[in-house]
C-alpha cells in the first residue's frame, strides 16, 4: 500500500471516514480544528452528517444522539473543552452507547495554552464526570497509530457499546510523517438488538441512565464492571522492548513513547540494562504485566508531559516490589531524549531517592 | 356498536401516569400522542426526552426514546436526525430544560433550521424539585426561591420562548397554547400537528410552547390552576402563532 506523508490530524479524519464514520459533531479548538476542517468538506461530499455544533456539550450530545440509532459518529476536541464534554461521557457510559471522542491534548489548567502535553490522563482514565463509569482510552505514539487506533476505536465502542477516546497530543496532532492508510480492518458490529430505529415490528425501546430502583441500579453499575473486566481481559494492550533482561524499565504513554525508545538504546550503549514498556490502551490498563515485571526486580522510570499522573498508576500496579521513580515536565517542549538519559542517570546515583 | 373513543395507540397500553392530580402534562402527551397516530408516525418516530417532569415520558408512550441531559434534548435530537433523517425526531421538555440550561441548543436548532419538532412544557416552575424560581417564572410570582415574588432586581423578566425561536430564520413554526379549556386543548392539538408537519416536509424545526399547570408547586387546586392560566399566564404568555411557513413548501 502506498505511504503518504501526513499531519496526525488530517490521519485521524482520513481514518475516521474510512472507518465509516457516519456522523461528526465539532467545535474548533486548537490543536485539532483540522479534524472539523477537513471533515467538514469531507461528509458534505460523501452526504453523510455533519454539524458545526454551538459548543463542546452541544457536540457531544449530538453524538449521543447519532449513536442511539446504531451509527458511527464521533466529535473531536482538546483539553479544557473535552472538560465541557464530562457529563455527556458519564451519560454515555450509564447508557452505553459508542461514542468515539478524540482528545488533542494542550496545556492545562484552566485556558493553558496551545503547548503539547499529556496533562489529560487523569480527565481520561478516571473521568470527570459523576458516578462510577469506564472509558476506554487509547493513546496513539505516531501517526501511523493515529490511524490504526481511529479504526479501532470506533470498533471497540461498538463492540462493547463503551464510549472510547483517542488521546492524542499537540505534537501527535500538528506532525507530519509517512504512514498507510488500510481499508478498516474489523468486523462490522449488528446493533439491531438495542439501536433505536423506530417501532416497526418490536416494542418500543429507550435508552436512559435514571434508575428510581435501587436495587436495579446497583445492577446496573454492576454489570458496567463486568463489562469491563471482560473488556480488560480481551482488549488490554501494551508494547515492551528489551525488558527480558532490563534492570530498568522506562515507561510512557502517547508520544512520549518515542523518546523513552531512544533513550533507552542510548542508556544500553552506556551499559545501563534499560528496557521500554509502554501501555497502548490506558484504560483497561496493563496492570497484571507491570506486576510481573516488578516481580522481577526490575525498576521503573516513568517519563511524562505532567505532573506525574501515569505516575501513580505504574506505582500502584508495581505494589512495592520495585522502585518507581518520576521524569516530567509539565507543559511545552517534549523532553529530549539526552535529557531522559541524563535524569535516569542521577535517579540511579541517587538510589531513586528523589523523582528528578 | 361503534367505538367513538380510545386511548391513543401510541400511548402504552400499561401506562399509568404518575402526574400530580390537575398536572396538564398527561393531556399534553395524550395530544402528542393522537397527532401520531394520525400522521401514522409511530414505527418512524424517535424522541429525545428531558429532565424534570417530563423525563418519564418513555414509560407512556410507544415510541423510540433516548433520555438527554439537562438541556440537550435538541442537541441529541439533531444528532439522531443528522444520522436518521429519513425519522420523524421529536423533543418533549419543560421550561427549564428548553429555556434556562439548555437556550443554546434550542436556540441553535432553531437558526439551523433542524427538521425537528420540539414541544416546551411551560409551568412557570421547576416542578419535580419542588417549585423553584424558573426562566418563565411571571413577575411577582412566589416560589421557594423567590420567596417574595420575583421581581426585576433579583430576578429580571420571564422568556416569552415562542416569540423568540419564531424569530429564527430556520423555524418554520411557532405558536403557544394552552390547555385550560376544550377549544384551547383542541387548538393545541392543531399546533402540536403542524409542528410535525412542518418537520415531515423539510420546511425547519416546529415548536409549540405548551402553557400547563402545575397545582402541586402553585398550592392550588386543578380548576384555580386552569384559572390561573387562563386569567394570568395568557397575559404574560399570550396565546397564538407567531410564525407558520406550514404553505412554504
Amino acid at each position: 500500500m502506498e505511504k503518504v506523508l501526513i499531519k496526525g490530524n488530517y490521519a485521524i479524519a482520513q481514518a475516521a471516514v474510512k472507518a465509516g464514520c457516519e456522523c461528526y459533531f465539532g467545535y474548533p479548538i486548537t490543536p485539532q480544528s483540522e479534524i472539523g476542517e477537513y471533515l467538514s468538506g469531507e461528509m458534505q461530499k460523501l452526504g453523510r452528517g455533519f454539524v458545526c455544533a454551538e459548543s463542546e456539550l452541544a457536540a457531544i450530545n449530538m453524538v449521543i444522539g447519532a449513536v442511539s440509532t446504531g451509527a458511527k459518529a464521533m466529535t473531536s476536541s482538546s483539553s479544557c473543552a473535552v472538560a465541557l464534554m464530562q457529563e455527556a461521557l458519564s451519560y454515555a457510559c450509564g447508557d452505553e452507547l459508542p461514542v468515539v471522542l478524540v482528545n488533542v491534548m494542550r496545556a492545562g489548567p484552566g485556558l493553558g495554552y496551545i503547548y503539547p502535553a499529556q496533562g489529560d490522563y487523569n480527565q481520561s482514565v478516571y473521568g470527570g464526570g459523576n458516578g462510577d463509569y469506564k472509558i476506554i482510552v487509547i493513546a496513539p505514539s505516531t501517526v501511523q497509530e493515529c490511524i490504526d487506533y481511529t479504526y479501532k476505536a470506533f470498533y471497540l465502542a461498538h463492540k462493547y457499546r463503551n464510549p472510547v477516546i483517542l488521546l492524542a497530543d499537540g505534537l501527535l496532532g500538528q506532525m507530519m510523517e509517512p504512514a498507510v492508510f488500510s481499508d478498516y480492518p474489523y468486523p462490522e458490529i449488528d446493533n439491531s438488538s438495542w439501536a433505536l430505529t423506530g417501532v416497526k415490528n418490536r416494542p418500543a425501546r429507550a435508552i436512559y441512565s435514571l434508575e428510581p430502583s435501587e436495587s436495579k441500579l446497583r445492577k446496573r453499575i454492576n454489570h458496567l464492571f463486568e463489562k469491563f473486566e471482560i473488556i480488560t481481559k480481551n482488549e488490554t494492550a501494551w508494547e515492551e522492548f528489551d525488558t527480558e533482561d532490563a534492570d530498568i524499565i522506562l515507561t510512557a504513554f502517547g508520544s512520549m513513547t518515542r523518546n523513552i525508545k531512544a533513550a533507552a538504546k542510548t542508556l544500553r550503549e552506556k551499559g545501563i540494562k534499560a528496557g521500554c514498556f509502554r501501555p497502548i490502551t490506558l484504560n483497561p490498563f496493563p496492570h497484571k504485566r507491570i506486576n510481573e515485571l516488578a516481580g522481577q526486580g526490575k525498576d521503573f522510570i516513568v517519563v511524562e508531559m505532567n505532573m506525574g499522573q501515569m505516575f501513580k498508576d505504574i506505582k500502584y500496579a508495581v505494589e512495592g516490589q520495585s522502585k518507581v521513580a518520576l521524569v516530567n515536565r509539565s507543559v511545552g517542549e517534549w523532553l529530549r531524549v539526552e535529557e531522559i538519559v541524563s535524569a535516569v542517570e542521577k535517579i540511579m546515583e541517587k538510589n531513586y531517592a528523589a523523582s528528578v | 356498536m361503534q367505538q367513538v373513543f380510545s386511548i391513543p395507540k401510541s400511548i402504552k397500553k400499561d401506562c399509568k401516569y404518575t402526574f400530580c392530580p390537575g398536572c396538564d402534562h398527561g393531556v399534553a402527551i395524550r395530544l402528542l400522542c393522537e397527532v401520531i397516530d394520525e400522521l401514522d408516525i409511530q414505527d418512524k418516530s424517535i424522541c429525545t426526552t428531558s429532565i424534570g417532569c417530563s423525563v418519564f415520558l418513555y414509560d407512556f408512550i410507544e415510541i423510540d426514546c433516548i433520555e438527554a441531559p439537562h438541556g440537550r434534548a435538541l442537541a441529541e435530537a439533531t444528532g439522531v436526525k443528522r444520522a436518521r433523517p429519513d425519522k420523524v425526531v421529536f423533543t418533549y421538555q419543560g421550561d427549564g430544560d428548553f429555556a434556562s440550561i439548555g437556550l443554546a441548543e434550542s436556540m441553535h436548532a432553531a437558526f439551523r433550521g433542524e427538521r425537528l419538532t420540539a414541544l416546551m412544557i411551560n409551568n412557570t416552575t421547576y416542578g419535580m424539585t419542588g417549585g423553584q424560581h424558573g426562566p418563565t417564572t411571571m413577575m411577582g410570582q412566589v416560589t421557594t426561591t423567590s420567596p417574595m415574588g420575583r421581581n426585576r432586581e433579583y430576578y429580571g423578566y420571564p422568556a416569552k420562548m415562542a416569540e423568540q425561536i419564531a424569530l429564527a430564520d430556520g423555524c418554520a413554526y411557532s405558536a403557544r397554547v394552552a390547555l385550560d379549556s376544550i377549544p384551547h386543548i383542541n387548538e393545541a392539538k392543531k399546533a402540536i400537528k403542524k409542528a410535525f408537519q412542518v418537520q415531515m416536509d423539510g420546511i425547519g424545526l416546529g415548536f409549540v410552547e405548551i402553557l400547563s399547570t402545575c397545582p402541586t408547586n402553585w398550592h392550588m387546586t386543578p380548576e384555580q390552576a386552569h384559572e390561573r392560566v387562563r386569567n394570568d399566564m395568557v397575559k404574560t404568555f399570550p396565546l397564538g402563532v407567531f410564525k407558520d411557513l406550514s404553505e412554504c413548501k
